[in-house]
């Protein structure tokens, strides 16, 4: 609660002033009644027109003040609940983007989405809703029961009776129902997430014939569904006539016994009307403020989601960095003993006990089978996940020493999942440096041989990339995203696994370019394809988070069997044939 | 942020706004959405009607419940003006009082029960006739072609049972009933108003079409800018999802404070449009609300009047200020309702619309079983196109005999999965023929023909359940030796065994907790229980490194031995050892032949063998 005074503070006047203006509402609601009362028991009594008339031009008066409250009300409550709710979707994202890579593996990338808008958008809802109506409903009920106490109080009496009896039964119906609509909820996700397969299996199904056992299966959860929707429904719908009876029974009571007080003279019959209609205005209230705890119940949830978000902790940071000046200048990667395990509590390390020593301008290649950990090893140095034990240098000082905007200034990186943006491809390409001139641009697209291709393109580099950049074929993209990375004109260039849709002679150009170009740049390449790495300055072969074999390719084939088994895979048959 | 910026921003990430996707969903907020409406609401409704055909008596039922609830009501307010009237008259006494309060009481209790009855026999029509409606469409979309999932997209198709349901599954519950009694109680009211007093009846009519008015004003503002709300809802959410999407290459790029720069702006900019559409759509209350107030605040007056000047009588006042309070509700309600049967209605048809899709054709009364199948599968002369002006494959042929392995190679839209398509029937070709063991396998009933094939595709996806359960989906009656038999045969049999709970590993969110290529191991392994003679196996070692291909080598060709294979694969070592090697170029076999023939041919296998050609 404390951490949301934050973004009320700035809007303080519109919390404050939208439920006021509510309460002007609720103010003359109440006094309506009574005003009304006069009109019968002082006006009609006394044959006094000219009194009712004035009453009357009070009443109407009244009317359009209320009118006028509700619509400042509604003005300010939604100016409140919907800057609050913009500004916490700004603080939220504005969080997104301090977190590190351990932290966005963490969250699913679909619920970060659903948290930084249907979740607040749910949050902000309820705000609103309860500007609107949380002091409403309670007012209301209150200034009825007052007006009621002042008019007549033994009458005001049967609220007090009632009134707990009321609540409690509400309440019964609610925790009953409560439940029991979790429950519903529960089969109604079963039943989208079996259609979601169904739909996205479509083809296995088909290709398996297993139409009819998925009818069975679907046919089974709809029932559950229906059977536990009217379990819940069946509780929730006896709200109403239970209100029903409540709000009858206190007006049979109320007529009762105030005309036995009309009979007895001590009572008015102008006060019967008006209490009659509080009758009606207290359970009103009542419903509503079930309404609004029932709304609000289902923003907790989603408020618990925002949380979440905020409350997680950012441990990669750079305000402990020693040098936070300093930028990457050569571009020397030492990793010594360095121990990294992407769960703390998990047995397996994903890298054991790496030491390497990366010479500024090297070119390097990195080698070995699915996970293991020729990605994570590269993470480490521009600092998207910290060591466990032992450190990375760069130029001989720990990563964590420099400011990771500087750090990561330094160290281009083609991630493996290549994401483009939509926009224009020269968008795309300023990525890497905003300020890059044309001839700039142009050289980088040359250098990782994208430049033919999109010349090819009607629009040349102007073309719109569709989101993730759809139009563009794999290969066609890993380029666009080498370029993109060259742009940074970084000290160390990753690449990861980035130029495997590429066909081998354009690789090879790209490999020719960066011999010529990027001599001092030093470049780790990440591959799949032996041809790719085959003639690097040094060849690392990851085994199970372990280097178990180092050196040049002609080494590797004598000393290293995993390198030997990797090289066959690919290019045995083509030896023999 | 300069301006040029800023409209770039907006164009690029203004979709089409996401109707009601985030709107306010209570109170009279719903004014201001865009009701879709129904094209053909007659047919709509028939066919609605058709689901609650079963349950008529129940139906005449509630709606006798209906009519007797809100006549009750309705009497039981008029019953205070006699009352009150005798207790101002002289000669009113306390056995009067309380035997019409009994009276009074009884109407009450008959209207309680009746609403009750009504409520409670509604819903078990409702979520029956939403059950029924459910297994339809589910059982229609089983029978529907592959074509129609080519064409439309899961979320379409999703939103069909949630959204449009939904919509039909509220109308169904309330929007109906409400109409009713909310008609019931308009027509009501008058009478007794018009029974009561004439002038205030007249007074209390004129404020109607006032009301209407203001309701249509404040309405329109808020459609206006209701629809400027989703559109900035639209774009916010898509920068939103793009950026997080790429969160990792923003953070690689240290563009962390452009990203927010350009979420701020999209942010605030629905911030400034969101605060007047949520004005605007929350002053209806109010506006309807206190309009109703100067409607009684007149009333009040007048009729003090009339009692003073015409003698009207007080408990005639009492009643009808009530009324006047009541009367406005049910039309502003009305008017709320219709736009609710409108949308519900629109749901149905688009519900009926899947459900009047062309479902597959049915198997000809002559169609055989493909019993004891060998596997020979000859294509012959295939032509197809999946649009009727664009043709994908041309004049193929090819002849792949029992234990042989064929290997489909190519670009990308050459037109190698669409093979595989046409031979288990996801299509029918336009031209030639396709046979297994030498009958045309349009003459083959479906399920036989399909049984008969196993795939293993590209996707993988898995279903919920655990290991073992996804794999004996390829074969239900297999047992669990079988199951593990068939997972060691795909080399899945050691990472699954090294799961906590080894094969009762649960998979969900579509195997989440599994690698790519574990899960087309899995998939694999699916296939191999099928025992299907034919196997065809799109891209299905992908994502499985080449050293761990190797590995799984011998497993393969245990699973191909006796079996006719079809193979699709990007990476030409996977196709290197097949008996014959495809070559397809736009729809054309452009060479054929073995490895060694083809390298030798120098042609396009080579190019791509020695990497001169990009495969895209």
């Amino acid at each position: 609660m404390k951490r949301y005074m934050k973004y009320i503070r700035p809007y303080l006047y519109a919390f404050i002033l939208g439920p006021i203006m509510m309460l002007t509402e609720v103010v003359g609601e109440v006094l309506l009644p009574s005003f009304m009362a006069d009109i019968i028991n002082v006006g009609a009594a006394n044959h006094d027109v000219a009194y009712i008339v004035q009453k009357g031009l009070v009443m109407i008066a009244t009317a359009f003040i209320m009118m006028a409250g509700g619509i400042l009300g509604a003005w300010f409550s939604s100016k409140a609940a919907i800057s609050f709710g913009a500004d916490l979707r700004r603080d939220v994202f504005r969080k997104v983007q301090t977190f590190s890579f351990a932290n966005i593996d963490q969250f699913s990338t679909g619920s970060l989405v659903t948290r930084l808008t249907n979740d607040i958008t749910q949050v902000q809802n309820v705000i609103m809703m309860g500007l609107r109506m949380l002091l409403r409903a309670p007012g209301m009920l209150v200034g009825a029961i007052i007006m009621a106490f002042l008019m007549n109080r033994n009458l005001a009496m049967i609220f007090l009776v009632i009134l707990p009896v009321m609540v409690v039964t509400i309440g019964v119906v609610m925790r009953i129902a409560f439940p029991r609509f979790t429950a519903m909820q529960v089969k109604l996700d079963a039943l989208n997430s079996n259609i979601q397969e169904v739909l996205t299996n479509v083809r296995v199904i088909k290709s398996f014939v297993r139409e009819d056992h998925e009818e069975e299966q679907f046919a089974q959860s709809n029932k559950n569904l229906k059977e536990s929707s009217l379990r819940a429904f069946k509780v929730v719908i006896l709200q109403m006539p239970l209100m029903m009876f409540f709000m009858n029974l206190t007006t049979l009571l109320v007529v009762w016994f105030g005309g036995n007080q009309i009979l007895d003279g001590s009572m008015q019959v102008g006060n019967l009307t008006a209490f009659t209609t509080y009758v009606t205005q207290v359970l009103m209230s009542l419903m509503m403020l079930a309404m609004v705890l029932l709304q609000s119940s289902r923003a907790v949830a989603s408020a618990r989601r925002i949380n979440e978000v905020l409350d997680t902790q950012v441990e990669l940071t750079d305000e402990g960095a020693a040098h936070a000046e300093l930028p990457v200048k050569r571009g020397k990667i030492e990793f010594q003993n360095v121990s990294f395990r992407y769960y703390k509590n998990s047995e397996e390390k994903v890298l054991d006990n790496i030491n390497l020593t990366i010479e500024a301008g090297q070119t390097v290649g990195i080698i070995g089978s699915t996970g293991c950990g020729k990605t994570t090893l590269v993470s480490m140095i521009p600092r998207l996940y910290d060591v466990d034990e032992g450190k990375v240098l760069v130029d001989g000082v720990d990563v964590r020493d420099y400011s990771l905007k500087n750090l990561r200034s330094g160290v281009g990186m083609v991630l493996q999942k290549n994401v483009l943006f939509s926009g224009t491809i020269l968008e795309n390409l300023h990525w890497g440096d905003e300020n890059a001139t044309q001839e700039e641009v142009l050289a980088a697209a040359k250098e990782a041989q994208a430049d033919p291709f999109v010349q090819n393109l009607t629009d040349g580099y102007e073309t719109e990339l569709g989101q993730g950049g759809v139009n563009v074929s794999g290969g066609q993209k890993q380029r666009l995203c080498i370029a993109r990375a060259l742009l940074k004109k970084p000290k160390i260039l990753i690449l990861d696994d980035s130029t495997s849709a590429v066909d081998t002679a354009t690789e090879s150009k790209i490999r020719e370019a960066f011999s010529t170009t990027l001599k001092e740049t030093t470049k780790l390449i990440i591959a799949q394809r032996i041809t790719s790495v085959m003639e690097a300055d040094q060849i690392v072969v990851l085994d199970e988070g372990k280097i178990v074999g180092h050196g040049r390719h002609g080494d590797l084939m004598e000393g290293c069997s995993a390198y030997r088994e990797i090289y066959d895979s690919q290019m045995k048959e083509e030896v023999l044939a | 942020m300069d301006e040029a910026r800023r409209e770039r921003l907006i164009k690029k990430y203004a979709r089409k706004p996401v109707a009601g996707a985030d709107g306010p969903k209570h109170g009279p907020g719903r004014e201001g959405m865009a009701v879709k409406k129904p094209e053909n609401t007659k047919e709509a409704v028939k066919r609605l009607l058709f689901y609650l055909n079963a349950d008529t008596p129940k139906l005449l039922f509630v709606l006798f419940c209906v009519v007797v609830g809100t006549v009750s009501s309705l009497a039981g307010s008029y019953m205070l003006r006699p009352i009150i009237n005798g207790l101002t008259e002289k000669g009113g006494s306390a056995q009067k009082l309380l035997a019409s309060l009994l009276t009074m009481a009884a109407v009450y209790a008959v209207g309680i029960l009746a609403q009750y009855l009504q409520q409670r026999i509604m819903i078990t029509i409702s979520q029956g006739a939403l059950e029924r409606i459910r297994n339809d469409l589910f059982h229609r979309l089983q029978k529907l072609p592959v074509r129609f999932y080519d064409t439309n997209n899961n979320g379409d198709i999703m939103s069909r049972f949630t959204n449009d349901l939904d919509a039909v599954g509220d109308m169904l519950n309330n929007t109906v009933i409400q109409i009713i009694s909310s008609t019931i109680n308009v027509v009501g009211t008058f009478c007794l108003m018009l029974y009561t007093n004439v002038w205030l009846t007249i007074i209390t009519v004129v404020m109607v079409p006032l009301m209407l008015k203001a309701a249509g004003f404040v309405a329109a503002r808020s459609r206006k800018y209701y629809q400027a709300q989703q559109a900035a809802i639209g774009t916010l959410n898509g920068y939103v999802e793009e950026t997080v999407t790429g969160q990792k290459v923003v953070k690689v790029f240290c563009h962390e404070e452009i990203a927010q720069e350009e979420f701020e702006y999209l942010n605030y900019d629905l911030r400034d449009k969101q605060i007047f559409a949520q004005f605007f759509g929350g002053i209806m209350g109010p506006v309807m609300g206190n309009l109703s107030q100067v409607s009684y605040s007149l009333t009040a007056m007048i009729g003090g009047i009339l009692c003073v000047l015409r003698g009207f009588d007080i408990g005639g006042l009492t009643v009808f200020v009530n009324y006047s309070r009541q009367f406005s509700r049910p039309i502003n309600e009305l008017s709320m309702q219709m736009n609710t049967i409108f949308s519900a209605l629109a749901g149905a048809e688009r519900v009926f619309k899947i459900m009047d899709e062309e479902p597959e054709a049915e198997d000809g009364p002559d169609a055989v079983e493909l019993n004891s199948c060998q596997g020979h599968v000859i294509l012959k002369d295939v032509t197809f196109g999946y649009n009727p002006d664009k043709t994908i494959l041309k004049h193929i042929s090819l002849y792949a005999k029992p234990g042989q392995k064929i290997a489909l190679v190519g670009s990308t839209g050459a037109g190698k999965t669409t093979i595989t398509n046409l031979i288990n029937r996801f299509y029918d070709i336009d031209e030639g023929s396709i046979t297994i063991d030498g009958v045309d396998i349009r003459q083959i009933r479906r399920d036989s023909l399909r049984k008969n094939i196993a795939m293993v595709l590209q996707d993988t996806h898995l279903f919920t359940g655990t290991i073992r359960e996804n794999i004996r989906y390829g074969r239900l009656d297999a047992t669990d030796e079988e199951v593990v038999e068939a997972a060691k045969l795909a080399s899945a049999d050691h990472f699954i065994k090294r799961l906590e709970d080894g094969y009762d590993t649960m998979i969900e969110g579509d195997g989440a907790n599994l690698s790519q290529g574990q899960r087309q191991l899995l998939n694999i392994a699916r296939a191999a229980i099928s025992k299907a003679p034919v196997l065809i196996l799109d891209e299905a070692t992908s994502s499985v490194d080449t050293r761990t291909e190797r590995h799984i080598e011998h497993g393969m060709d245990r699973l191909m031995a006796q079996r006719t294979t079809l193979v699709i694969a990007h990476r030409l070592s996977t196709v290197r050892n097949a008996n014959a090697i495809m070559v397809l170029e736009n729809g054309e076999i452009i060479e054929r032949g073995d490895h060694d023939e083809l390298l030798a041919m120098k042609g396009r296998y080579y190019e791509l063998y020695t990497g001169k050609k990009e495969l895209d």
